[in-house]
């Protein structure tokens, strides 16, 4: 081929090499939505001929088992479970409230105490009574008395320090939360927005429990007054500004939860770098309900069981890093020695959430976001 | 808006025609200079069929898609009950921080700008003008930020900025500053690419006509070279200001909620309060602030618009070997800006403890500390590539229709109304909040048209929402390609007996399919990138990397932390990849490298 006319055709070539690497590209990851991989049980579950069909579990991006636990259920039950994670908190609520006419699945695992009470009231749940084994030990926990909520995991939501920070500068650790807004702890601490995160919303509450309704506001001035930084999320909070959370941040004194400090253990054991402070937390209760106009409602009800089943219980903290709500499985050795729950946690009537939730956050982001 | 795209805003627009200085219109020429031939009746008649369904399908998906949840939504904020309740409006507005929220997104929006514009024009001539050794490398360096997912490259500025970080003596850490230095990381590119690739095709001729006449090389460059470029430059400004005005991962990371945005304002009520009714009114806002800043780019780019002398890229030694000190000097420092936080990303992931180390990335086959992830991250992966496909052939296949209909120049005036309102319509997917479009994909997309299978819990939505975020990008690489053909190729393609089918698929269809290479790559990108609507409707057990990324980051422990940015890390290889390659098939353009 003459020179000039080679170089005359050259983008035609070049197009068809992307064409052919587009192609290359398309079979190689075996293109398309249906025959996606490992998904593909979406379509196969659709044809619900099995004894017990399919059962959607609405959820938020942490749930998780481990590897086999939702498999034996289903191998149990004859079900296949989908998943849908549309949210977390209080959006994962909203959803669900939004979509009331048209549920997102069966089945809701993830509410938790500082959002019960609007999926409640809004009625996008349907009562029902587990009888499992640990259902007794869920009832205390329970909402209300309408069954809508039962309850399966909690932890507490604290403020944690770096050990090693205030040792190494000889300086007294704070144990409460009117230590923070000592001078001495100036520019110390990072919590989380209350407005977008929940452990933000949680601490808020734990505020207001501990100040009561008319005394919270001016304990955040002092906060803010002491140089209190908000972050935007809980990783934000614990990896960025914290000391102690691996990501080198500044701060060494972080809102996180009481089971975090035994992620801090030093390669080849001994004790975590970091503690959580006992007298700071609120009490977090995760709950799971069936849903209001649910396809499959005994599928919902089979799932809910299988979430106070001892397997799920005992594999709770490893997985989702929250306390079972049942008594009867043993906890990880590390978490009996490190990640103790707050004996006395503050807490605020789930009416008075509900009522003021909105209003409090509100005023929350007027006085200390601005 | 009929004029708001007639420039390449990413800088692809290769010449459809031969070089032929002083001759060419990148506007395609106008209606009256373009005489189509005469028809017989039957001819035209489904000739318009075709169009008007080229037209519709377009259409369709995107009204299924984008404006029917987004509407829903928005509906029930302004139809509590049923009736129609403006209330709102007055409620909202009495809100000293909705004033706030409405100041500071115009604030970000054009100081973003202005920002991006005065940094990205010299990067622009040093990138795009000059020829040396690594150009294409840092063509497709300059594009990684922009399509990478924003919960990156929040965490990656935070590293940066924190009080101990490196930069942390510059106190910017939850500053204005900060949001603003981050929106120009992110927009950077988009100027670059657009002004780049105009001026790499412009006649040099002229300027250097002044230079011999004794003007400075800053006097020519001021009146001769920068008239010629504001079209692409007023082009560029209007993309980064809807990118700025709507951002909200970044601003929601670095800002929180003291310098959001109505976007992020829009996210906080309807996710948080149920207000619905404050996020319709303000959904309205934000898109009467997009519209308006599309109409304004339009109408100042009408004014200036005019016959540009252009040539083929590189064909007439256009650009300087090595480019005048001043701009590289900013260029330069510019990319070293833009690779700190890319840097501290690349440095943290190999960080294990106290000592250096491949470890995180070995993490990658695992499903990380105590099974944080429900599959592998190289799983994820391969969900975001295979979806990634889906979305780009998706978004190509609407894309190109609606790039095919847009360059038509029809002559009936109604009809070339109807043609730039359609170009319009497909921008707003752009300017309208992921968060509006995702939680109403939830409330309308159950069963559409009575299909069985509840298509929100089916993932398949996934490749679509991200489909329609891709189609401006697309539809903004393929358009200025049609409109820049000479319509005479087509008349002499009619005369020698071609069909109206055959002169499509022959001359357009041929020299559009040398832009698809770059349309392919940015839809991919994105595709890969795209975490806001993704994270609504991903399935929880085929999740993409960015939702692994978002779900690594959000767990203790602090290999999790390492095994995110190691993840990140990937993602952002991965998509400099794509979009390097893309730029190899962009044509004769990428023949340079």
């Amino acid at each position: 081929m003459a020179r000039t006319r080679a170089r005359r055709r050259a983008p035609r070539r070049t197009t068809a090499a992307g064409l052919t690497a587009l192609a290359g590209v398309l079979a190689l990851t075996a293109c398309s939505v249906t025959g996606s991989g490992p998904g593909s049980d979406a379509t196969s579950g659709e044809a619900s001929g099995s004894a017990g069909g399919t059962v959607t579990l609405v959820t938020h991006d942490s749930f998780h088992v481990s590897d086999g636990l939702l498999e034996q259920f289903e191998a149990d039950t004859g079900l296949t479970v989908k998943q849908v994670a549309p949210g977390d908190g209080g959006a994962l609520v909203n959803q669900l409230i939004l979509t009331k006419d048209a549920p997102l699945g069966d089945v809701v695992y993830g509410i938790d105490n500082t959002f019960a009470s609007r999926a409640i009231d809004e009625g996008v749940l349907e009562p029902y009574e587990s009888q499992a084994p640990a259902a007794a030990d869920a009832a205390q926990y329970a909402p209300d008395a309408s069954h809508s909520l039962t309850a399966v995991d909690m932890g507490d939501v604290c403020l944690n320090v770096d050990h090693a920070w205030f040792a190494e500068r000889g300086i007294a650790e704070p144990t409460s939360l009117e230590d923070l807004t000592d001078p001495q702890y100036k520019d110390l601490t990072v919590v989380t927005n209350a407005a977008t995160s929940s452990p933000g919303l949680a601490f808020l509450l734990a505020t207001v429990g501990a100040f009561g309704e008319d005394g919270w506001q001016q304990y955040w001035s002092d906060l803010t007054a002491n140089g209190l930084k908000v972050a935007e999320g809980w990783s934000d909070a614990y990896y960025t500004d914290f000391s102690g959370g691996g990501g080198g941040g500044p701060r060494p004194i972080a809102l996180s939860y009481a089971s975090s400090p035994p992620e801090t253990i030093p390669e080849g054991g001994g004790e975590p770098t970091t503690g959580a402070l006992l007298g700071t937390c609120f009490r977090q209760v995760e709950y799971a309900g069936v849903l209001a106009g649910a396809q499959n409602p005994e599928g919902a009800q089979q799932l809910v069981d299988w979430l106070l089943s001892d397997a799920v219980q005992a594999d709770i903290p490893g997985s989702m890093y929250m306390y079972p709500v049942s008594t009867a499985v043993d906890l990880p050795d590390d978490w009996a020695r490190w990640a103790p729950l707050s004996d006395a946690p503050f807490e605020v009537p789930l009416d008075d959430i509900a009522a003021n939730r909105d209003a409090w956050v509100r005023e929350w982001t007027d006085l200390v976001v601005g | 808006m009929s004029t708001a795209t007639r420039t390449p805003p990413t800088g692809t627009g290769r010449p459809g025609v031969p070089a032929r200085p002083g001759a060419g219109d990148p506007g395609g020429g106008t209606a009256g200079r373009a005489p189509l031939r005469a028809p017989s009746r039957g001819w035209a008649l489904g000739r318009v069929g075709a169009w008007v369904l080229a037209a519709a399908v377009p259409l369709a998906f995107l009204g299924t898609f984008f404006a029917w949840p987004v509407l829903s939504l928005v509906g029930r904020g302004f139809l509590p009950d049923g009736s129609l309740d403006l209330s709102g409006f007055a409620d909202v507005f009495s809100r000293p921080r909705t004033w706030r929220i409405i100041g500071l997104t115009l604030a970000q929006g054009a100081i973003g700008t202005v920002l991006s514009v005065l940094l990205g024009v010299p990067g622009a001539y040093v990138l795009y003008r000059c020829r040396f050794r690594g150009v294409g490398a840092l063509r497709a360096f300059v594009t990684v930020p922009f399509v990478l997912p924003t919960v990156v490259v929040g965490v990656a500025f935070r590293a940066l900025l924190r009080e101990n970080g490196p930069l942390g003596f510059l106190h910017l850490d939850g500053t204005f500053a900060a949001i603003v230095a981050a929106l120009v990381f992110f927009n950077y590119a988009v100027v670059v690419r657009t002004v780049g690739g105009l001026w790499q095709r412009l006649d040099p001729r002229p300027e250097q006509a002044a230079r011999s006449l004794g003007a400075s090389p800053a006097r020519a460059f001021w009146t001769v070279t920068l008239p010629a470029l504001t079209p692409a430059i007023v082009s560029a400004a209007s993309l980064v200001f809807l990118f700025c005005a709507t951002a909200f991962g970044t601003v929601l990371v670095l800002g929180g909620m003291r310098y959001g945005t109505v976007e992020t304002e829009i996210w906080i009520q309807t996710t948080q309060f149920l207000d619905l009714r404050a996020a319709a009114v303000l959904s309205v806002v934000q898109v009467v602030v997009v519209v308006a800043a599309l109409a304004v780019a339009g109408r100042a780019r009408a004014r200036r618009e005019r016959a540009l002398s252009l040539v083929a890229p590189g064909s007439s030694g256009a650009g300087p070997r090595r480019p005048h000190w001043a701009p590289a000097v900013v260029t330069a420092g510019v990319l070293v800006l833009l690779a700190l936080p890319l840097g501290a990303l690349l440095l943290g992931s190999l960080r294990t403890g106290d000592r250096w180390g491949l470890d995180h990335y070995r993490a990658l086959g695992t499903t990380g500390g105590r099974n944080a992830l429900t599959v592998t991250v190289w799983e994820a992966l391969g969900n975001s590539l295979r979806i990634a496909v889906d979305a780009t052939l998706l978004a190509l296949l609407v894309g190109c229709l609606v790039a095919l209909v847009v360059s038509r120049r029809p002559r009936r005036r109604a009809a070339r109304r109807a043609v730039g309102v359609l170009d319009g319509v497909f921008m707003l997917p752009l300017g309208v909040s992921a968060v509006t479009v995702g939680f109403g994909a939830l409330l309308t997309l159950g069963h559409p048209f009575g299909i069985a299978t509840d298509l929100r819990s089916s993932g398949i939505l996934v490749p679509i929402v991200q489909a329609v975020v891709a189609v401006p990008l697309v539809v903004r690489t393929v358009l200025p390609v049609l409109r820049a053909i000479d319509p005479r190729l087509r008349e002499a393609a009619g005369t020698l007996g071609a069909g109206p089918g055959r002169v499509l698929l022959g001359v357009d269809g041929a020299l559009a399919a040398r832009s698809i290479g770059l349309a392919v790559g940015f839809a991919f990108a994105v595709s890969l990138g795209e975490f806001g609507a993704t994270s609504f409707l991903a399935r929880p057990d085929l999740p993409t990397l960015p939702v692994v990324i978002f779900r690594l980051i959000g767990q203790p422990g602090a290999d999790n932390y390492g095994m995110a940015l190691a993840a990140s890390v990937v993602l952002a290889v991965l998509t400099a990849g794509v979009m390097a390659l893309a730029e190899r098939f962009r044509g004769p353009a990428g023949g340079e490298l």
